[in-house]
């Protein structure tokens, strides 16, 4: 392993708070929280971020790699700035959940899992975000959600996300 | 919107006030007395673990298994270390009510999760978070905060010698990790597959030690019990039907949302209180427990009551709690050809007859509705769903194949006119 840190010691201290919530001999429990914190720094998952953090919890890195490509949430491509996260399942589909994604797809010019030539957004289609009281909803960057995303309030979003 | 009419969740609770959510609002509506009861007056665990039983609380997290009942499956002597988890995985379609929990009274859950270590004699607990709400994931971390500062949690509890640790975890996309196992696996660090039962989690469980799950609305419900007895919550809903319960209600109603009332209302009273129908529109169908369960019309949907034996007499389940309202302008074909999507996807595939079978759902529903369906498909669909039905891990596999049974038992002429005329009958959404 090399010396270099891939992460901020912000984030190294993350990771440690997360390490702390386990048993000792139970490391392993903490590499989902481990992954989130270095793709919230890096934005994506490189083969060789998953082998340093792999290693900065001290397992091997096929026990991180398994966990990465499990999980929706976790980006092992290239994502733009901004990875916006539109639900489609039944519930939001109701209150118009498809039109936010046609909307988007029409706006940004690009279709679903891509992502524009300026890099600045990737659109992705999710399922239940169990919000769909709120219908339809829309994450963005995994951590941000949106509630009644109509063609105005995307509008607006997308305005506010520089 | 949250919309509280009587309950024991949000008794209290300000949904205007961006505070009532602390520790401090919590203690002044009566959060914590339910903790200072049982070690002040040293209430013993058999009297946690019956009045839990004479609450006849069932399990919010869709199974409906009485709380009281699994609580006393724990080993309370066992020697070594025992867990205490939280499913706050809500991933159910159609389901948003421990969002709202999280969100508006997490100190509830905490306060119930507490007393369940007292009762079962464990040390350490974990609340799963769904990773699509983070921000419930971080508003539950800030409430824990709060929590061991006042001495409710950690070491030597209100100076007793009882000790409780608790942490948050979150997923990261996959519905999977709702079932029990498979959260058991993730929270281990690993692929949320889900394990062969027997052996159960409260002999084997996390990191193999014997563990008990309940859901954040059951754990949420618990301090109202003991604060009040479990007997005055079995009254405020219906026999074998105790309690009150969160209905998470979504589609075609003019205000969708968290309703806490108590079991045995009339799913008419609940339609109204919702505003009734968007547009004025007419009902179709129900979807009256998350997207496993079984659609109902109309008709059979407005004759039955909110609770776990009306619906299961329809034929339903009330599963979560998550009530899905469809009007006249849904499209049948189309409403389970995106829930059969689902299924097919969020399937882990360790078994063959789930990973294969819920591919085959999906692509028969597809071509029907594009217009491709043969007239042998509907057979087609039936017998596949009985090659997935009870073969299977988890129960992913049933809750894939109960929303296609339900669908073609009312709504077959839809799929059959489908079929002949390669076209819908309504515009769909
Ligand atoms: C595919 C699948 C998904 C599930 N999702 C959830 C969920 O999101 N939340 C939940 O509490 N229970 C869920 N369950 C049920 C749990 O396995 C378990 O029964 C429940 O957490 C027990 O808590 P309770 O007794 O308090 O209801 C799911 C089960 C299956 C088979
Ligand atoms: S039934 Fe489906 S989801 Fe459950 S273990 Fe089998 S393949 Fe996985
Ligand atoms: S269906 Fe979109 S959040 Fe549940």
């Amino acid at each position: 392993m090399s010396a270099n840190n891939l992460l901020t010691p912000e984030s190294l201290a993350q990771i440690d708070r997360e390490l702390a919530k386990y048993p000792a001999d139970q490391r392993r429990s903490a590499i989902m929280g481990a992954l989130r914190i270095a793709q919230t720094e890096k934005r994506h998952l490189t083969n060789e971020l998953i082998e340093y953090v792999a290693d900065y919890v001290r397992i091997p890195p096929v026990a991180a790699y398994e966990v990465a490509s499990f999980y929706n949430m976790y980006d092992m491509k290239p994502v733009g700035k901004y990875k916006l996260t539109v639900c489609t399942n039944l519930p939001c589909a109701l209150s118009g959940g498809y039109q936010a994604a046609d909307y988007l797809k029409q706006k940004l010019g690009i279709d679903i899992g891509e992502t524009t030539a300026d890099g600045k957004f990737t659109l992705k289609e999710g399922e239940c975000m169990g919000a769909c009281g709120y219908a339809p909803v829309m994450l963005v960057n995994n951590h941000t959600m949106c509630n009644h995303m109509t063609p105005e309030a995307l509008d607006k979003k997308l305005a506010e996300l520089e | 919107m949250t919309v509280y009419v009587k309950g024991v969740v949000f008794e209290g609770v300000d949904f205007d006030d961006p505070n009532s959510w602390k520790l401090d609002a919590y203690v002044k509506r009566g959060g914590y007395a339910a903790l200072k009861k049982i070690i002040e007056n040293k209430i013993t665990q058999d009297e946690i673990i019956a009045e839990m039983k004479a609450s006849s609380l069932r399990g919010r997290g869709g199974a409906g298994f009485p709380t009281g009942l699994k609580w006393s499956f724990m080993p309370r002597s066992f020697p070594g270390q025992k867990y205490l988890v939280c499913n706050t995985d809500e991933g159910e379609p159609g389901t948003f009510k421990d969002l709202d929990i999280m969100v508006n009274n997490p100190h509830a859950l905490i306060e119930g999760m507490i007393i369940g270590g007292y009762a079962m004699g464990i040390t350490v607990g974990y609340n799963y978070i769904h990773g699509e709400v983070f921000e419930a994931y971080e508003r539950f971390e800030e409430a824990l905060e709060e929590a061991r500062a006042a001495g409710f949690l950690g070491d030597k509890i209100l100076g007793s010698d009882f000790c409780f640790q608790l942490h948050g975890h979150h997923g990261y996309g996959a519905y999977i990790c709702g079932e029990e196992t498979a959260l058991l696996e993730s929270l281990e660090g690993k692929k949320g597959q889900p394990r062969f039962k027997p052996p159960f989690p409260a002999s084997y469980g996390l990191y193999g030690k014997p563990t008990t799950i309940n859901n954040t609305e059951t754990f949420a419900s618990v301090p109202y019990i003991i604060r009040e007895g479990g007997q005055k919550f079995l009254e405020l809903g219906k026999p074998n039907n105790g309690g009150t319960k969160l209905f998470s209600v979504s589609g075609h109603v003019n205000r969708p949302g968290n309703y806490e009332v108590p079991l045995g209302l009339p799913f008419s009273e609940l339609l109204e209180m919702c505003g009734g129908m968007r547009d004025g529109k007419k009902l179709k169908a129900v979807i009256p427990g998350g997207s496993s369960a079984p659609v109902l019309p109309a008709d059979i949907m407005m004759q039955c009551t909110m609770d776990y034996d009306s619906i299961a007499k329809a034929g339903s389940m009330l599963g979560s709690g998550a009530v899905i309202v469809m009007d006249e302008s849904v499209c049948m074909v189309k409403a389970l050809e995106r829930l059969s999507y689902f299924y097919h996807e969020e399937s882990c595939g360790q078994c063959t007859p789930c990973r294969e079978g819920t591919g085959w759902l999906y692509r028969v529903v597809h071509r029907i509705e594009h217009g491709l369906g043969r007239p042998e498909d509907l057979d087609l669909l039936l017998s596949v769903g009985g090659n997935i039905a009870g073969r299977t891990i988890c129960a992913l596999g049933d809750a894939a194949v109960m929303p296609v049974q339900g669908m073609l038992k009312h709504f077959r002429a839809e799929f059959e006119h489908h079929i002949q005329h390669k076209s819908c009958l309504v515009p769909g959404f």
